[in-house]
């Protein structure tokens, strides 16, 4: 047996103090070291690597063939072409093999490393299950819509955890939404008139308490709707796992498997487990922001600016920019209230009420109803103001508001307004030629002051001509491509020349635009334009209606 | 679509100078006479009403007709469109045959036509769509998928500027899990800055979007991120030239004065008019460097000189304020670049320089 000296730790400089008498040799190696001459042969091993493979016939070792791996890795060095370190199995362990060359050919000692393997592989799975679960449960929490949370959640749970799944959302009416996902196949969603008492622990994961665990259930138990279109063969396994939600409940998750079988590996059920928690956190969290979106969109619908069009032969438009832009409504509103018939004034108003946001817009709202009750009065604006007036120092808002009131008719080819400022800009009128005039009316803002004084003016429009009412968003926009200037009112009339003959919802559009680009990136208050404009000559203007009229009128 | 005939260059031209007068009356009529002698209703839209209204483009950018008028004709236009397709709530009982769309604009964008028409062309052909027209704030766009679960966002935008905030737009929409099909000019003509900004598809016009939709869009899988799709930004100059835009506005404006007096001669209209060119410049600047494309600019200098000759500007006017720039730029390489390749490119069209009145 060769002797080979372990260097010693100790101090280079007295190499000869080490561990005089006691020197020891490689069988005392803990590592297995094989030594392999020229031909590939074993010519020798120490102690560990005798324990390594204990069958083998005494020490002189030329009756044990190295493992094919050691052979090929030995010809390699022998033969100088070898390349990075050599490793394989022998018995049930994994070792790499390090070669030091000795006088009898070369040592290989066996670095046992099959925990480090094994290590790595599960992290390497536990990664995978990691990502996998990160880009499953962001795609889950990624929409706020029920439908489409259902649907992802079944078509994930089909393809990560059974060959089916169908998913169950408490029921919104009557019917129940049924998700129905097959591995690989188009998810598809349907309200239906289910049963729940009719799959055994569906009706208590559907209510969500009190909580219950995930059920096998018997296949055979199962009624026929459960079953997705196209399943392939019979139902093995069925699994019905409730999906717990934000103290609401979400929904039932049932898994459905074509094998016989029945049990999920314990990474599985924690996986499972994970999922049903998850699915049921998103659909939980869609389901609340839709209650919400469905309440805000009801309690909005009577404060959003209306649509408006022609009445009674006169054209009126309207654009609404609010301050804040995923708000949609402010603190500027505007109304058009159409007389009983042609003969009747058609009642106008844009108005301000001070401040901004939903504070501001539940006050325009009230502001709106009030003016809607009065209008039987409002052919009188002084006394419709007087009275508003009244209302809101009378409530407890401490705000006010600036407004514009209209009474418009049609006379022939042309209409007459009467106009009534209370604090607020007075209206500007486009003439047919580009000039732009200030109706000269003046008077008070509402809901400050005991009386609210002011002058109603009349002003008459020639077909093609247009009288703008506006808020101050518009002129108070700041910007401009210096950055720090008003838009101003000079700017305004210097726009609305350029506007003779446009029909109002351009001019609306047109001032809309310019402020719009003027502010760039700036922040801005509400900004509200109406227009009413006598319809020009040949445009179909007499009824309001499109169709309605048959011939045209002469140029 | 083969069957029904096609609208031919009379009817075009008769509508042209319907929508020009403002005569919405006769307009409407030519159309709906047009479906009684057998045109079908998409190519009456397409092949007429969006002819025309690409003249109306044509004929502001040449100068032949004025704000007003282009103004005037689109909201004619925009009648013709609601007489010629019947309304939403008269359509008969009919399901929507097909699935459930959102045609938006950019916010910002108030060029509305186009986007109008395709969201026309896609409820005739069965499509379910929500319209939500210009100037469509990007939460309120996202919050509207939430609510509806579309089963794709079509995105237009005509102007490059509005180019990062259709960015964030296609951004949002696709990590809520809804695919985003970009169109008009804003994207480029063969579609290229769609792509740049990981739009799912892009279509050059109405056709193509319905062809794009008939032909599946699938849901985004991979949320990526922003910074995902333009890695350049890093080097910030992108966010340094927007935050300090109007500082190079102002400075530059100021050295132009002291060079060339006669650009604003004391005229304060005149001087702003300046101003906004120089912000034009810049905003188009911005946008190349967003987009790491100078073609983006190059293409913004090719369309205004074209804008400002038809009114009578030199072109080469143009590169004063484009010599002044890149001296405030010069800290930035990749804007100083873009800044010089303009100049030259607009040198290369124009011939000497002569300082003109308009930056």
């Amino acid at each position: 047996m060769p002797q080979l000296v372990i260097p010693s730790p100790g101090s280079p400089t007295h190499p000869g103090d080490a561990r005089v008498g006691s020197v020891p040799t490689w069988d005392d190696a803990p590592c297995p070291v094989l030594v392999l001459d020229a031909h590939g042969r074993v010519v020798g091993r120490n102690r560990a690597a005798r324990l390594l493979v204990p069958g083998l016939p005494s020490d002189d070792g030329s009756s044990w063939e190295p493992p094919g791996w050691l052979s090929d890795a030995h010809r390699r060095h022998t033969g100088g072409t070898a390349e990075g370190t050599p490793s394989g199995t022998i018995g049930d362990r994994v070792f790499e093999a390090r070669p030091t060359p000795t006088a009898d050919g070369v040592a290989w000692w066996l670095v046992d490393d099959t925990d480090r393997r094994l290590a790595e592989a599960a992290l390497l799975r536990a990664q995978d299950r990691t990502d996998t679960a990160s880009l499953l449960f962001s795609t889950l929490l990624s929409s706020l819509n029920v439908p489409r949370c259902a649907e992802i959640a079944a078509r994930m749970a089909a393809d990560h955890l059974a060959d089916a799944a169908v998913l169950v959302t408490p029921p919104v009416g009557r019917g129940y939404a049924v998700t129905h996902a097959r591995r690989g196949e188009p998810v598809v969603q349907e309200t239906r008139q289910v049963d729940p008492h009719g799959v055994p622990g569906l009706a208590e994961a559907l209510r969500g308490f009190p909580p219950v665990p995930a059920r096998w259930i018997n296949p055979d138990d199962i009624p026929g709707w459960v079953v997705p279109d196209g399943f392939a063969g019979p139902v093995g396994s069925v699994i019905v796992t409730p999906l717990p939600g934000h103290g609401v409940p979400a929904g039932a998750l049932i898994l459905l498997r074509s094998g016989t079988e029945q049990a999920f590996t314990p990474d599985e059920e924690r996986f499972a487990r994970l999922f049903a928690a998850r699915a049921g956190t998103a659909l939980s969290a869609a389901r609340l922001y839709s209650e919400q979106t469905a309440i805000t969109a009801t309690l909005m619908r009577d404060l959003l600016p209306p649509a408006l069009h022609s009445v009674h032969g006169v054209e009126y438009a309207g654009r609404y920019r609010a301050a804040a832009d995923h708000e949609r409504v402010g603190g500027d509103f505007y109304d058009v209230h159409p007389g009983a018939d042609a003969s009747e004034e058609t009642f106008v108003v844009l108005g301000d009420v001070a401040g901004k946001g939903l504070d501001a817009a539940v006050l325009t709202g009230k502001i709106r109803n009030t003016l809607q009750a009065l209008l039987p009065l409002a052919s009188d604006h002084q006394q419709v103001l007087s009275l508003l007036n009244g209302a809101l120092l009378n409530s407890h808002h401490a705000r006010f508001a600036t407004l514009v009131l209209a009474s418009v008719k049609r006379h022939g080819d042309t209409v007459r307004l009467r106009l009534t400022s209370a604090g607020h800009l007075p209206p500007l009128v486009v003439r047919a030629d580009g000039t732009v005039e200030e109706v000269d009316t003046r008077g008070t803002l509402v809901g400050a002051l005991p009386t609210t004084p002011g002058r109603t003016a009349e002003t008459e429009l020639a077909p093609g001509e247009t009288c703008l009412l506006y808020t101050d968003g518009i002129t108070e926009a700041r910007g401009g491509p210096l950055g720090d200037e008003l838009f101003g009112e000079h700017r305004l009339r210097k726009a609305l020349a350029e506007c003779a003959g446009m029909p109002g919802e351009a001019i609306v559009e047109r001032v809309q635009m310019l402020a719009a680009q003027w502010l760039g990136s700036g922040r801005h208050d509400d900004m509200a334009a109406v227009a009413i404009g006598a319809p020009r000559r040949g445009a179909p203007g007499g009824t309001g209606g499109r169709n309605a009229v048959a011939g045209r009128p002469g140029r | 679509m083969s069957e029904t005939r096609a609208p031919d260059d009379g009817l075009c031209d008769a509508l042209w100078r319907a929508v020009l007068d403002g005569d919405e009356h006769h307009a409407v009529d030519l159309v709906r006479s047009a479906l009684g002698a057998g045109w079908d209703e998409e190519s009456l839209l397409l092949d007429a009403v969006a002819a025309v209204q690409a003249r109306i483009g044509a004929e502001w950018a040449a100068d032949r007709i004025t704000v007003a008028q282009e103004h005037a004709a689109t909201a004619i236009n925009e009648r013709v469109i609601t007489a010629l397709v019947p309304r939403p709530d008269t359509r008969g009982p009919s399901e929507p045959r097909r699935g459930r769309v959102t045609v938006s604009c950019v916010d910002g964008e108030w060029h509305a036509f186009p986007a109008r028409l395709v969201a026309e062309v896609l409820r005739l052909r069965g499509w379910q769509v929500d319209y939500l027209g210009a100037q469509t704030p990007t939460p309120y766009l996202v919050a509207h998928q939430h609510r509806t679960d579309s089963d794709a966002v079509l995105l237009s935008g005509s102007l490059p500027t509005q180019l990062p905030t259709a960015h964030a737009a296609i951004t949002a929409c696709r990590s809520v899990g809804v695919p985003v099909l970009a169109g008009g000019r804003a994207f480029g003509r063969d579609g290229r800055y769609a792509r740049a900004l990981g739009a799912d598809a892009w279509a050059a016009d109405a056709r193509g979007a319905a062809a794009v939709l008939e032909a599946g869009l699938p849901r985004p899988t991979v949320i990526r991120q922003a910074v995902d799709d333009l890695p350049h930004l890093v080097d910030q100059e992108y966010t340094m030239v927007v935050q300090s835009r109007r500082r190079l506005i102002g400075q530059t404006l100021t050295e132009l004065e002291g060079r060339f007096p006669a650009t604003c001669g004391g005229d304060e209209a005149r001087r702003e008019r300046t101003a906004e060119d120089l912000a034009h410049l810049v905003d188009f600047l911005a946008t190349a460097l967003y987009m790491d494309d100078a073609a983006v600019f190059t293409d913004f200098l090719d369309w205004t000189a074209g804008v400002l000759s038809a009114r009578g500007v030199p072109a080469h006017s143009l590169v004063a304020g484009l010599d002044i720039l890149a001296g405030q730029v010069r800290d930035f390489p990749r804007g100083l670049r873009m800044v010089r390749d303009g100049a030259a490119h607009l040198a290369g069209l124009s011939g000497p320089l002569v300082p003109g009145t308009a930056a």
